[in-house]
């Protein structure tokens, strides 16, 4: 063979594998069709959880399959706005609560969901996936904060468990008593950090924006108490950041531990404690001048450019309201899903640990609304977060810590 | 004309196409043809991914750069508006200087490092081999695990840097849980990470240096410190300048570790440029922004490295 036959050849493979790159497979017809779901609220322990809700699924529509792609949640973000950008993202996705959802229809990403049964959901929550009274999402689950504590530890110091009637000062005083250094327990904690700022603001009847959102309202004296609130703990009544506060686990491990008294998380942290040795209970956390509580709850949606709509609707519902779902996310414990039946969410209560399960009914009653400002909601989240740890650390005073997040957050505001 | 004479003009005529202008008579031409689709033959494996993955790309960050994206709605144009709104903003130059802050805290350490070990390791030490395969073990680990085992170890009140500190009597500092000190964190660990990198081009390059110049510097009387400046030092220029420009091109794209150890904090006292650009780009939803800063990126680093090549008349020695 000669040389340049051989040229040739080399040449004619390499132009036929770029073109297969580029060929697009064939639709098909008459067969069932595939549906592709993103994902991110089963990962880390309820993959499982999430098979036996798409085998259900599966079983009642032999027609659609669900091809299921999982992905943690830090990098779930990212992973979407790439698909989006690219032009490729899942017919069905989740959306991590109504700050993402706002950018997500604003922007025109999200398909109408016509003909939805709305009295199977929980209003408020519906609502918050709908824009102009038209619904471009449904939420999946919702989950709340709370206030967990170590009996033993209580017991032990003698101070009477935390009870909903509890404000700021009843914890303060709690916690100094449940401090032991020596021992290395701790009696509080709670993070330092932009979702846990605006809801301890509207605990302590202040706002994070003004009533139009055009500006920033926390730099107030209510706003600077309850700044006070979250970062005055550090060093007395909870671990510095050098002690390790503040990066993963820290926290949940040290509670597991038996060495932390008092814990403000989610209720997504019940299955980690399941074999806790301690004897631990829940309670609605404190407020101060009122009770508020972070509510957040998952959404899912359609793609606006899905080939398949209809049946992926079919899955975003089946996924956000069928009995499988509820079922499975309440055996589990897999945060609560988000309808509005009660006497189907009722038997929750008796699920075993912790035992006062009605706190988590009872928090999502009085919700501190979350801010929402569209794009710029990563970055006015980070500087919030950014300039309390400045504050928490001592670098600077919660005055100059607050001046200059407001100063940061108008800048976002106005664009 | 036959086959096999085609071949061997092929082989034997082609590099004079480079040197010898053209003689034009059709017979050349069809060789000139030849010759360059064998050429482009060649280069395909490289080209290809090249094109795709790296001039492509640079050509659409430069039109992205001129939009105004959020990766979700259409582009809007803005013309050159990311990049004055790049040069106003004082973040833009927070983020070189943090940059430039890394490379000069780095790049002593991890040459000089890479140098002492290079030297050491190059004579009739026992057990070398196996000194050099643990010294490279860093360089081929992922820098994910790396960063996780320097936070452990720089933890400010449970890591046994800090421990070890305490033994004598010095209160060690926040490390990268502190403003002052998470540059330097990022720093220790990059160097510790690239000095078998650089060990192992800095022992490649003394290898080469012919022991008979040890030998006539030692018959003129020069001692180990003179020999190591007079004769090493110059005859290693060629690999040290070979450090030099990847060091400090892949200094001003210092990501990962950043990334991982810091995520740009706190507060944003160790935010490099291409920290930046990701968080510009997958966080806050700015990726015209973001690929103005990369354009502005690779144009500061095409002039450093130019001044660099131009520079290396002046101490590089080619034996």
């Amino acid at each position: 063979m000669n040389r340049k036959l051989m040229v040739a050849i080399g040449l004619a493979g390499v132009a036929a594998l770029a073109m297969t790159g580029c060929a697009s497979g064939t639709p098909s017809s008459g067969g069932p069709v595939t549906i592709t779901y993103s994902n991110f609220i089963s990962n880390g322990g309820n993959e499982k959880n999430l098979a036996t809700i798409v085998a259900a699924f599966e079983k009642k529509n032999p027609d659609i399959k669900v091809d299921v792609k999982t992905l943690p949640y830090d990098s779930y973000g990212t992973a979407l706005q790439t698909d989006l950008a690219a032009g490729t993202p899942a017919d069905v996705f989740d959306i991590n609560g109504p700050s993402s959802y706002g950018p997500y229809q604003a922007n025109g990403v999200l398909a109408e969901l016509k003909g939805v049964d709305s009295g199977v959901y929980n209003t408020a929550l519906l609502d918050s996936y709908a824009t102009d009274g038209k619904q471009y999402a449904l939420p999946t689950s919702f989950s709340d904060v709370v206030l967990y504590y170590n009996k033993d530890l209580f017991d032990a110091a003698g101070v009477k468990y935390p009870t909903s009637d509890w404000t700021w000062a009843d914890e303060t005083a709690a916690a100094a008593k449940l401090t032991d250094k020596a021992a290395g327990v701790w009696g509080d904690h709670q993070p330092v950090t932009y979702n846990e700022y605006y809801k301890v603001l509207v605990q302590n009847g202040a706002s994070f924006l003004t009533k139009d959102g055009k500006k920033a309202a926390f730099n107030t004296p209510a706003g600077i108490e309850a700044a006070k609130w979250l970062v005055d703990k550090s060093g007395t009544t909870m671990p510095t950041i050098a002690d390790g506060q503040g990066t993963a686990d820290f926290d949940t491990n040290l509670f597991k531990d038996g060495k932390l008294a008092m814990l403000h998380t989610g209720i997504w942290v019940f299955s980690a404690f399941a074999d806790a040795p301690a004897n631990w209970d829940i309670a609605v956390e404190p407020g101060n001048k009122t009770s508020a509580n972070a509510v957040f709850s998952n959404g899912i949606g359609v793609s606006a450019t899905s080939k398949h709509p209809a049946q992926a609707q079919k899955w975003a519902e089946f996924m956000s309201a069928s009995d499988t779902m509820v079922n499975v996310r309440l055996d589990s414990g897999w945060e609560l899903p988000a309808i509005s039946d009660a006497k189907k969410l009722a038997t929750y209560l008796d699920k075993g640990k912790p035992t006062n399960r009605q706190a988590v009914f009872d928090a999502a009653k009085k919700i501190a609304a979350a801010p929402s400002i569209g794009d710029n909601q990563s970055a006015m989240q980070d500087a919030i977060t950014g300039e309390l740890i400045e504050a928490q650390a001592g670098r600077e005073s919660v005055q100059q810590a607050l001046d200059n997040a407001e100063k940061k957050i108008n800048a976002l505001l106005a664009g | 004309m036959s086959v096999s004479n085609a071949q061997t003009s092929l082989v034997d005529r082609a590099p004079q196409f480079v040197h010898s202008k053209p003689v034009r008579d059709g017979r050349t031409r069809n060789n000139k043809v030849r010759y360059a689709l064998t050429v482009l033959a060649f280069l395909l494996p490289s080209a290809v991914p090249l094109l795709l993955f790296v001039l492509g790309p640079m050509v659409a960050a430069a039109w992205v750069s001129l939009n105004q994206w959020n990766l979700l709605a259409p582009m809007k144009w803005v013309g050159l508006g990311n990049y004055a709104k790049l040069l106003g903003d004082p973040i833009t130059g927070d983020v070189f200087l943090h940059t430039v802050y890394y490379i000069v805290g780095y790049l002593p350490l991890v040459y000089i490092g890479g140098l002492a070990l290079a030297l050491a390791l190059n004579t009739a030490l026992k057990g070398r081999s196996f000194l050099r395969g643990i010294y490279f073990l860093p360089v081929v680990t992922s820098w994910i695990v790396v960063a996780l085992v320097w936070r452990w170890l720089l933890s400010p009140s449970n890591g046994i840097v800090n421990s070890a500190l305490a033994f004598f009597g010095i209160h060690g500092p926040g490390w990268w849980t502190d403003p002052h000190w998470a540059m330097p964190s990022i720093i220790i660990a990059s160097a510790w990470k690239d000095l078998g990198f650089i060990m192992v081009i800095l022992l490649a390059g003394l290898q080469a240096i012919p022991s008979d110049m040890y030998d006539a510097a030692k018959v003129d009387g020069a001692g180990w410190w003179r020999r190591l400046f007079s004769v090493t030092l110059p005859l290693l220029s060629p690999s040290s300048f070979f450090v030099l420009v990847i060091s400090l091109i892949n200094g001003f794209q210092v990501f990962d570790q950043v990334y991982a150890m810091t995520g740009g904090g706190p507060n944003g006292a160790s935010e490099v440029v291409v920290q930046q650009i990701y968080d510009l780009t997958f966080r806050y939803g700015r990726a015209g922004e973001a690929s103005a800063l990369s354009w502005m990126l690779f144009v500061v680093v095409l002039a450093v490295t130019v001044i660099q090549i131009r520079g290396q008349k002046r101490w590089v020695t080619y034996a």
